[in-house]
C-alpha cells in the first residue's frame, strides 16, 4: 500500500483509476464518461500540485525517488525507478494542467464513442507522465512507446478526413526513430551493466567515438518527436487530422517529450558527444526556426500554420539546450512550457471557430473582430504571446535562449560563433510576420463571408477552458522568477557536468 | 532403475492418442464433439502432470543417452503441449476436422514427436522424433479433403518436408561416418579432437541446417510456408506456425550449441546472415499480402528471423532470448490464428479488407486482437516487446550490432502491416457492422488466456526469464 501511495506513483497512475471506471461504462453514457474523465484529470492535477508543494526547489537532485528491482537476473539490472527534479517538474505540471483543459474542450466536439475517447486520453496522460518521471532507461522506453498507441487511436478514430494516413504515419515515423534509441539503450544496459539512469551517469566512461553513435541513436528518437528539421514531415499531417484536444496534447506535451529527452539523456549520458555535436544541432535548430517560419507564412489553413510554427518554436528550444549553458537550457525548459501553453491555447481557439464554421481556411474568415470581440481579444493575446511580445510568456523563454546562445557563441564556447543567435533572432521577427498576417486575415477588415455574421462568441465553458491558460501567459511573462527558481538548481547541476567535457575536447 | 517419470508426458500423450482413437469408434455421429473435450482435458492434464512430476532432476541423461531430461526439454514440452491444447480449442466446430477422432489423434501424436524433438540427445532419436512430428502434420494440413487448397497444402508440405528430411539425414550420416557416434554430445568431443575434416564437417552442418531450416521456415527454405499456411485448415496453421516452429528451434539450438561448439564462429556467421535475410524477406513480402493467413505466414517467417538472431548469438543470453521470444510468440500467434479461425467460421472470409468494422461487431475480441497484433509488432508493455528486446540485446552482446540494426528496421516494416490490420478492425467501417459477433465460450476463454499471458510476459518478466535462464544453463 505504501508503494502505491508514493507521490510519484500516485501522479503517474491515478489516470488509470479513471480508465477502470470508464471501462464499466457504455459508449452511450456520454455525460458520465466526460465527467469521470474530467474529475480524474482534475484530481491528477491536484496530486501534482500536492507534489509541487512538497518539492524542494533548492535541491538539484532527484526527489521523491522510487527505486524497486524489476528484473535483476543474469547481469540484467532493470529497475522500476521514478524520480522528479527541476527539469521534469514543470513538464509534469504542464501535462496534468493541460489534460483537464483538453478534456473540457471535448465536451461538445467529441460526440461519438465518448467513453473510448476519454479512455485513450487518460491512458495517454499516464504514458506522458511516465516518460517525464522514469529514471530507468528501460522503463522510460516502455512509457515512451506506450504513448504512441492511444495517440494513434485519438487521431485514427476521431480525426479529420485523412485520419488513417496521418495516424499510421505518426506511429511509424516515431517508431522508426525510437527503435534506434532502443538499440542504444540496450547497448548501454549491456555494456554498463545497468539501465538505471543515475547509475549510468555516475559510471560514465564511454569512449568519445562510441558516445557519438549513441548520441545519434538517442537523437534520432528525440529529433523526430520534437520534430526537428528535416524530420518534421509527420507533424503537419498529425496536427491537421487530429481532433482539437489531440492537437492540444500533441503540441502541448507530446512534442516536449523529445526536447525533454535531449536534456535528460543526451546531455548527461554523452557529454563529450553533446559538446562535439552542439554546433550541428544548433544549425539544424536554426534552419528549423527559419524554415518553420517561412512555411507557416505560406499556409492557408490556420491549423497547419500553427503546426508549422511549432517547428519554428521548438527550434528555439533545441538551440537553447545546445547552448549548453544555464541560461540556454533553463530558457529552453521554460520555453517548452510556454510553447505548451501558447500553442495549446491556439489550437483550442482554432477548435472553437472550427466547431462554429467547420472550416479553417483563411479565405472563409475576415472581420471577425466585430462579430466575436471576446474571442478576438483572447486570440490576439495568445498570438502575441506566441510571437514573443515582451510582457508575455513567450518573450521570457526566447530571450533567455538567445542570451544563452549568444553566450555560447563567444570564442571557446560550444557553439563557436554568434551567428546562430543572430539568425535565431531573425526568426523572432519572422514569427511576428506570419502571426500578425494570420490575425489580420481572420479578424480585421470587412466581413466577407455571409455566414460569419451570425457566429456566437465564446460561451462560459469555452472561457473556462481558455482563461487558465491566459493566467499563465501573463504570470510567466510578468513574473517568471518562481518558474526559473524551480528549474535553476537542477540545470546548473547538469551544466556542471558538462565543462569537464569541454576541456577534454579542447585538449 | 529407469526413470519413467522423466518420460511421463510422452506416455500420457500416447495414452491420450489411443483413447481418442478408441472412443471415436464407439461414438455416434451426433456425439462427436465429445472428442474435442477429451482431447482438451487430456492435454491440460498432461500439461499439469508435466509441471508437477516431470521437472528435471539430478539425472540428465536418460534412456542410454537417447533423451535428455533437462530444462530445455521441460520448457519446450510445455510449449508444445500448450500449443496443442489451444489448437484443440480453436478446432472446435471447424468443418471436416472438428469432429474427427483421427484429427485429434494425429495432433496428439505430432505433439508427442515434438516433445521428443525437444529432448533428443542422439541423431537417430532426433530423426525419429522429427518424422513422428512431421508425418501427422502433413496429413493434418491436407485434412479438409473437399477443399482443393487444403489438399494441395498437405501434398506440398509432404514433398518439401520429405526432401529436406532426406538431405538432413544425409548430413547425419556424414556426421556419423566421420565422428563414429550418433550421440550429439559425444559428437562434440569427436569434432573437437579433429576426427572430422573441415570440408565434410561444414558440408554436414549445411545439410543439417536444410532440415532444420525447413521446420522453422528459414530463408531459403521458406517457400512452402505461405501456401501451406493459407491452404491448411486455420487451426492447423496456428499449430504449424507455433508449436512446429518452436520444435525446429529446440532442435536447432541443441544441435548447434552441443555438437558444433568448436566451429561456433563459422555457423554463427552463417546463421546471422540467414537471420537477416529471413526477416527481411518475410517482412517485405508480408507488406503486400491481402489475405490475412498469408500475411501471418510471411510475418511468421519474419519472426523466425528474429529468433534466429538469438541462436546466432550463441551465448547464454542468446538462448534466453530464444526461449523468451518463443514463449511470447506462441501465445500471440496462437491467438492471432484463433481470431482468423473464429472470423472465418462466421464470415467465410480471410481477406484483411473484410475485417473492417470488426471492433463494432465484437469490441472484446477486437480489443484482444489489438493486444495480439501490438505484441507481434513489439510494442511495450507486451511480451513480444520483451522478446524482441532480448534478441536485440543478444545480438549486441555478441558484437553483431549490424544484425540488431537490420532487426530494428524490420520491426518498423512489420509494424506497418500489423497496423494495417488494426486499421481495418478499428478505423474502417462496413455495412452490417452493428450485428453482434457470437464467439464460443471456450474460444473466448482461450483468447483471454493468451492475452493475459502476453501481458504478463511483458510486465512481470522475471519468472519466465528465470526459467529461460535455467534452459540456458544446460548449455553454458
Amino acid at each position: 500500500m505504501d508503494f502505491i501511495l508514493e507521490p510519484l506513483n500516485l501522479v503517474t497512475f491515478f489516470p488509470l483509476v479513471g480508465v477502470l471506471l470508464l471501462l464499466l461504462l457504455k459508449n452511450e453514457q456520454k455525460k458520465i464518461a466526460r465527467w469521470v474523465a474530467l474529475v480524474t484529470a482534475l484530481v491528477t492535477f491536484g496530486i501534482s500540485l500536492w507534489v509541487l508543494s512538497m518539492f524542494d526547489a533548492s535541491n538539484p537532485g532527484l526527489q521523491f525517488m522510487i527505486e524497486e528491482d524489476w528484473i535483476q537476473v543474469a547481469g540484467w539490472k532493470i529497475k522500476y525507478a521514478l524520480g522528479m527534479d527541476g527539469i521534469s517538474i514543470l513538464l509534469v505540471l504542464l501535462t496534468t494542467f493541460l489534460t483537464p483543459i483538453a478534456i473540457l474542450s471535448t465536451w461538445k466536439a467529441i460526440d461519438e464513442k465518448v467513453r473510448d475517447f476519454q479512455l485513450f486520453f487518460l491512458l495517454l496522460e499516464m504514458g506522458m507522465l511516465g516518460v517525464f518521471l522514469a529514471q530507468d532507461l528501460f522503463l522510460f522506453y516502455v512509457f515512451w512507446e506506450f504513448t504512441l498507441v492511444p495517440m494513434y487511436f485519438l487521431i485514427g478514430i476521431w480525426g479529420g478526413e485523412k485520419r488513417m494516413y496521418a495516424a499510421i504515419k505518426f506511429f511509424l515515423y516515431t517508431m522508426a526513430g525510437s527503435i534506434l534509441m532502443l538499440l542504444a539503450i540496450l547497448w548501454l544496459g549491456i555494456r554498463q551493466g545497468t539501465f538505471f539512469l543515475p547509475e549510468l551517469i555516475a559510471k560514465g566512461g564511454i569512449p568519445a567515438d562510441v558516445q557519438f553513435w549513441l548520441f545519434l541513436a538517442f537523437a534520432a528518437a528525440f529529433a523526430i518527436k520534437v520534430p526537428m528539421w528535416p524530420l518534421h514531415s509527420w507533424l503537419p499531417d498529425a496536427h491537421v487530422q487530429a481532433p482539437t484536444a489531440g492537437s492540444v496534447i500533441l503540441a502541448g506535451v507530446l512534442l516536449k517529450m523529445g526536447t525533454y529527452g535531449f536534456v535528460r539523456f543526451n546531455l548527461p549520458l554523452f557529454p563529450e558527444a553533446a559538446v562535439q555535436l552542439a554546433p550541428t544541432m544548433a544549425l539544424l535548430a536554426v534552419i528549423g526556426i527559419l524554415y518553420g517560419a517561412a512555411v507557416s507564412y505560406s499556409q492557408t489553413d490556420v491549423k497547419k500554420l500553427v503546426a508549422y510554427s511549432s517547428v519554428s518554436h521548438l527550434g528555439f528550444v533545441i538551440l537553447g539546450i545546445f547552448a549548453l549553458n544555464e541560461q540556454g537550457i533553463a530558457g529552453g525548459i521554460l520555453q517548452m512550457v510556454n510553447h505548451g501553453i501558447s500553442t495549446g491555447a491556439l489550437f483550442l481557439l482554432i477548435g472553437f471557430i472550427y466547431e462554429r464554421r467547420h472550416t479553417r481556411d483563411f479565405d472563409q474568415f475576415g472581420g471577425l473582430w466585430k462579430v466575436v470581440p471576446v474571442y478576438a481579444v483572447i486570440t490576439l493575446i495568445v498570438s502575441l504571446s506566441s510571437m514573443g511580445l515582451p510582457g508575455l510568456n513567450g518573450f521570457v523563454g526566447e530571450f533567455a535562449i538567445l542570451l544563452g546562445a549568444w553566450g555560447a557563441g563567444t570564442a571557446g564556447g560550444p557553439l563557436g560563433t554568434p551567428l546562430f543567435a543572430a539568425f535565431a533572432a531573425a526568426g523572432v521577427i519572422l514569427a511576428a510576420v506570419y502571426i500578425l498576417f494570420m490575425f489580420q486575415k481572420m479578424f480585421l477588415g470587412p466581413i466577407t463571408v455571409e455566414e460569419n455574421k451570425n457566429i456566437k462568441d465564446l460561451n462560459w465553458r469555452e472561457l473556462l477552458v481558455i482563461v487558465p491558460l491566459l493566467v499563465f501567459i501573463f504570470w510567466i511573462g510578468l513574473y517568471p522568477k518562481p518558474f526559473f527558481d524551480l528549474i535553476g538548481p537542477s540545470v546548473s547541476h547538469l551544466v556542471e557536468m558538462l565543462p569537464t567535457a569541454v576541456s577534454t575536447v579542447l585538449h | 532403475m529407469v526413470d519413467y517419470l522423466a518420460i511421463l508426458p510422452e506416455i500420457a500423450l500416447l495414452v491420450l492418442a489411443a483413447i481418442l482413437l478408441l472412443v471415436d469408434i464407439r461414438l455416434k455421429e451426433e456425439g462427436k464433439d465429445t472428442l474435442n473435450w477429451i482431447a482438451l482435458f487430456g492435454l491440460v492434464i498432461t500439461f499439469v502432470l508435466t509441471i508437477l512430476l516431470a521437472q528435471p532432476g539430478e539425472e540428465e541423461v536418460i534412456w542410454g543417452g537417447m533423451l535428455r531430461h533437462d530444462w530445455m526439454a521441460f520448457v519446450f514440452r510445455l510449449v508444445f503441449i500448450a500449443g496443442a491444447a489451444f489448437t484443440v480449442v480453436f478446432s472446435r466446430g471447424w468443418e471436416a476436422i472438428g469432429d474427427r477422432g483421427e484429427f485429434y489423434g494425429l495432433l496428439v501424436l505430432s505433439t508427442l514427436g515434438m516433445t521428443l524433438m525437444g529432448a533428443a540427445g542422439d541423431l537417430v532419436m532426433l530423426l525419429l522424433a522429427i518424422e513422428t512430428a512431421s508425418i501427422p502434420l502433413y496429413i493434418m494440413a491436407g485434412f479438409s479433403t473437399k477443399d482443393g487448397k487444403s489438399a494441395e497444402a498437405g501434398f506440398k508440405y509432404l514433398l518439401f518436408g520429405a526432401m529436406t528430411s532426406a538431405v538432413m539425414m544425409y548430413g547425419f550420416s556424414l556426421l556419423f561416418g566421420f565422428g563414429g557416434t550418433t550421440d550429439i554430445y559425444a559428437l562434440a568431443d569427436a569434432i573437437a579432437a579433429g576426427n572430422v575434416p573441415t570440408l565434410p564437417l561444414m558440408t554436414s552442418i549445411i545439410l543439417v541446417l536444410v532440415g532444420f531450416g525447413f521446420k522453422i521456415s528459414m530463408f531459403p527454405f521458406h517457400f512452402w510456408s505461405p501456401d501451406v499456411y493459407e491452404g491448411a485448415p486455420t487451426p492447423v496453421t496456428g499449430f504449424l506456425s507455433t508449436a512446429s516452429k518452436a520444435a525446429g528451434f529446440a532442435v536447432l539450438v541443441r544441435v548447434m550449441l552441443v555438437a558444433f561448439p568448436s566451429v561456433t564462429v563459422e555457423w554463427q556467421t552463417l546463421l546471422a546472415i540467414l537471420s537477416a535475410i529471413t526477416m527481411t524477406v518475410g517482412n517485405l513480402v508480408a507488406l503486400r499480402q491481402t489475405n490475412i493467413k498469408r500475411m501471418l505466414a510471411y510475418s511468421s517467417i519474419g519472426h523466425a528471423g528474429y529468433i534466429l538472431m538469438g541462436v546466432a548469438a550463441a551465448s547464454s543470453l542468446g538462448v534466453i532470448s530464444v526461449v523468451y521470444y518463443i514463449a511470447a510468440y506462441l501465445l500471440t500467434n496462437l491467438a492471432a490464428f484463433g481470431f482468423v479461425a473464429i472470423y472465418y467460421k462466421q464470415t467465410g472470409s480471410d481477406e484483411i479488407e473484410d475485417y473492417a468494422g470488426f471492433s463494432r461487431r465484437s469490441p472484446g475480441l477486437a480489443f484482444a486482437m489489438l493486444f495480439t497484433f501490438l505484441s507481434l509488432g513489439g510494442i511495450p508493455p507486451l511480451g513480444g516487446f520483451f522478446g524482441k528486446l532480448l534478441v536485440f540485446s543478444a545480438a549486441i552482446q555478441a558484437d553483431m550490432v549490424w544484425l540488431a540494426v537490420v532487426g530494428v528496421l524490420n520491426a518498423v516494416i512489420a509494424l506497418y502491416y500489423y497496423l494495417t490490420v488494426i486499421k481495418f478492425v478499428y478505423l474502417r467501417r462496413q455495412e452490417g457492422d452493428e450485428v453482434p459477433f457470437p464467439v464460443a465460450k471456450s474460444q473466448s476463454l482461450a483468447i483471454i488466456i493468451c492475452v493475459l499471458g502476453v501481458t504478463f510476459l511483458g510486465v512481470i518478466m522475471a519468472p519466465m526469464f528465470e526459467l529461460a535462464q535455467k534452459v540456458a544453463s544446460s548449455f553454458f
